[in-house]
């Protein structure tokens, strides 16, 4: 993969990028920051970290990077979103509202579970282990947003209580919390799987 | 040391998603919005910003509850805000208000001239101040989930932080070279728990984000901070003691952004007006210095 269909490239606007380069270096995966639409050319994948969607969102004005993302996610590229990163691609953003690329067919309430106090690391349930590829899995959620409305082409793995938290439509594979945080996620390791398949 | 505890990882976890970003020192809603719209990763909630304490002087403390709140309302960034070193009830009141990070800071007058805070006692994370590696370990031992060279607040200097940011990347990188048993006397001498000695030695790195602040006045002065190993930078009198708060806000963000390219960085700096003028630190006695407090 690394070698022959390119590096995963990572948004590097603002947020935990790096936290995903060292999940994704430790399966063997290389990858590429990217801050310009010239960093997308030749990636086998894309991660959207988590960090501030605010932040990103400002960081990407005036400049063509935001539609390359969306010609990139249409034309089927790989991708994972985690946390700001869901924020960025949902349908519709609530509390407050604001713009976003409305690739994935979700609406999503910011901050939905509190402050930094309700952080937490949650055992989440798995709907769909054979998708998954694990029975288990653990969600560091950290002012993590709220999906609360999945369109029909969006399968949902994996739930927090009711909420869905882990969703994947076509090539996007997008989780509310944070799997570059949990060492050996299933969910790093499925988003690998993917990448590879699709090089 | 727990690392591995979950609440210990929410806490780091925070600071991992402030990476790349700037976090800026406000007083007020009205500055907090401006800040949020340039692009900031988080606010700062203070009563004054350090150049004014400076200039006033008394007692700084604790932000006013309302003001706190007032941003806390407005903006949907993680706001933060600062207690007065070894000041637990100061600490204990932010996190009953629900601030989603302290900084343990010396930039108010200290509580306690001892003692720091024992944060790992809170639900809420915790950044503290250093100048070199045995301070930022100290502070991590007891809690803290983030680590910030301290530079000089309030300053318009940024030598101090460069000073610092040195400071630490110099010593991350000696421990490296030390073996097993060097460890332990390398522990006696930087007064900092073995095991977190340990941790550097073995890492290259701290065990938590280390941001830069204290100084910050220009785009370029945000990127030299990233060049020297800072993850992300705080920014306090810097703005608002400017002629252009918002412009240079979101000059200040691109910059931290894109501090590789100098290109973006030239581009961020064209056209600001004049930065805050700015202290000579040598003239400074040391009793003026905020850097000196806490230990």
């Amino acid at each position: 993969m690394s070698g022959d269909s390119g590096p995963i490239g990572l948004l590097a606007l603002q947020g935990d990028y790096a936290a995903h380069a060292r999940a994704l270096a430790a399966r063997g995966a290389t990858t590429r920051e990217v801050r310009t639409s010239g960093d997308l050319d030749g990636l086998a994948g894309l991660v959207l970290p988590g960090g501030e969607s605010t932040t990103m969102l400002t960081l990407m004005e005036g400049s063509d990077l935001a539609a390359r993302l969306v010609a990139e996610i249409a034309g089927g590229l790989p991708v994972l979103a985690t946390c700001a990163g869901v924020i960025l691609l949902a349908r519709e953003v609530r509390l407050p509202p604001q713009r976003s690329l409305g690739v994935l067919d979700v609406v999503v309430e910011r901050n939905a579970y509190g402050r930094q106090l309700d952080s937490a690391v949650v055992a989440l349930t798995v709907r769909d282990p054979g998708a998954l590829g694990a029975e288990a899995l653990e969600g560091v959620f950290i002012r993590a947003p709220r999906v609360t409305s999945v369109g029909d082409g969006v399968a949902v793995l994996a739930t927090r209580g009711d909420d869905p938290v882990l969703l994947r439509q076509g090539m996007i594979l997008a989780a509310t919390f944070h799997p570059e945080l949990t060492p050996g996620s299933p969910v790093v390791d499925l988003f690998v799987r993917q990448v590879r398949a699709a090089g | 040391m727990e690392f591995q505890s979950p609440e210990f990882r929410v806490k780091v976890g925070l600071a991992e998603m402030l990476k790349g970003g700037v976090i800026m020192d406000v007083t007020d809603a009205a500055q907090a919005k401006i800040a949020e719209d340039a692009g900031a990763a988080a606010v700062m909630a203070l009563e004054r910003v350090p150049a004014d304490i400076r200039a006033e002087g008394g007692v700084a403390r604790m932000a006013a509850i309302g003001k706190i709140e007032e941003i806390m309302k407005l903006v949907s960034i993680p706001v933060m805000a600062k207690c007065r070193i070894g000041h637990m009830a100061e600490a204990r009141v932010l996190e009953a208000l629900g601030v989603d990070f302290i900084d343990e800071s010396e930039v108010l007058t200290p509580a306690d001239e001892e003692n720091h805070v024992w944060k790992r006692d809170f639900k809420v994370p915790f950044v503290c101040g250093c100048r070199n590696i045995g301070e930022a370990l100290r502070r991590i031992g007891e809690g803290a989930a983030m680590i910030r060279t301290k530079g000089e607040a309030g300053s318009g200097n940024i030598v101090e932080a460069v000073r610092h940011l040195r400071a630490v990347r110099r010593e991350i990188s000696r421990l490296g070279t030390l073996d097993p048993a060097e460890l332990v006397p390398a522990s006696k001498e930087l007064q900092a728990p073995l095991e977190l000695v340990e941790y550097v030695a073995r890492e290259g790195k701290l065990p938590v984000p280390n941001f830069a602040a204290g100084g910050v006045a220009t785009p370029a002065d945000a990127a030299l901070c990233m060049m020297l190993g800072a993850e992300s930078v705080f920014v306090g009198s810097g703005i608002f003691k400017s002629e252009d708060p918002s412009r240079r806000a979101a000059a200040i963000v691109k910059a931290v952004t894109h501090w590789q390219d100098p290109a973006v960085v030239l581009e961020a700096s064209r056209g600001l007006e004049g930065a805050m003028h700015g202290l000579d630190i040598a003239k400074l006695t040391p009793e003026e210095m905020l850097s000196r407090r806490g230990w």
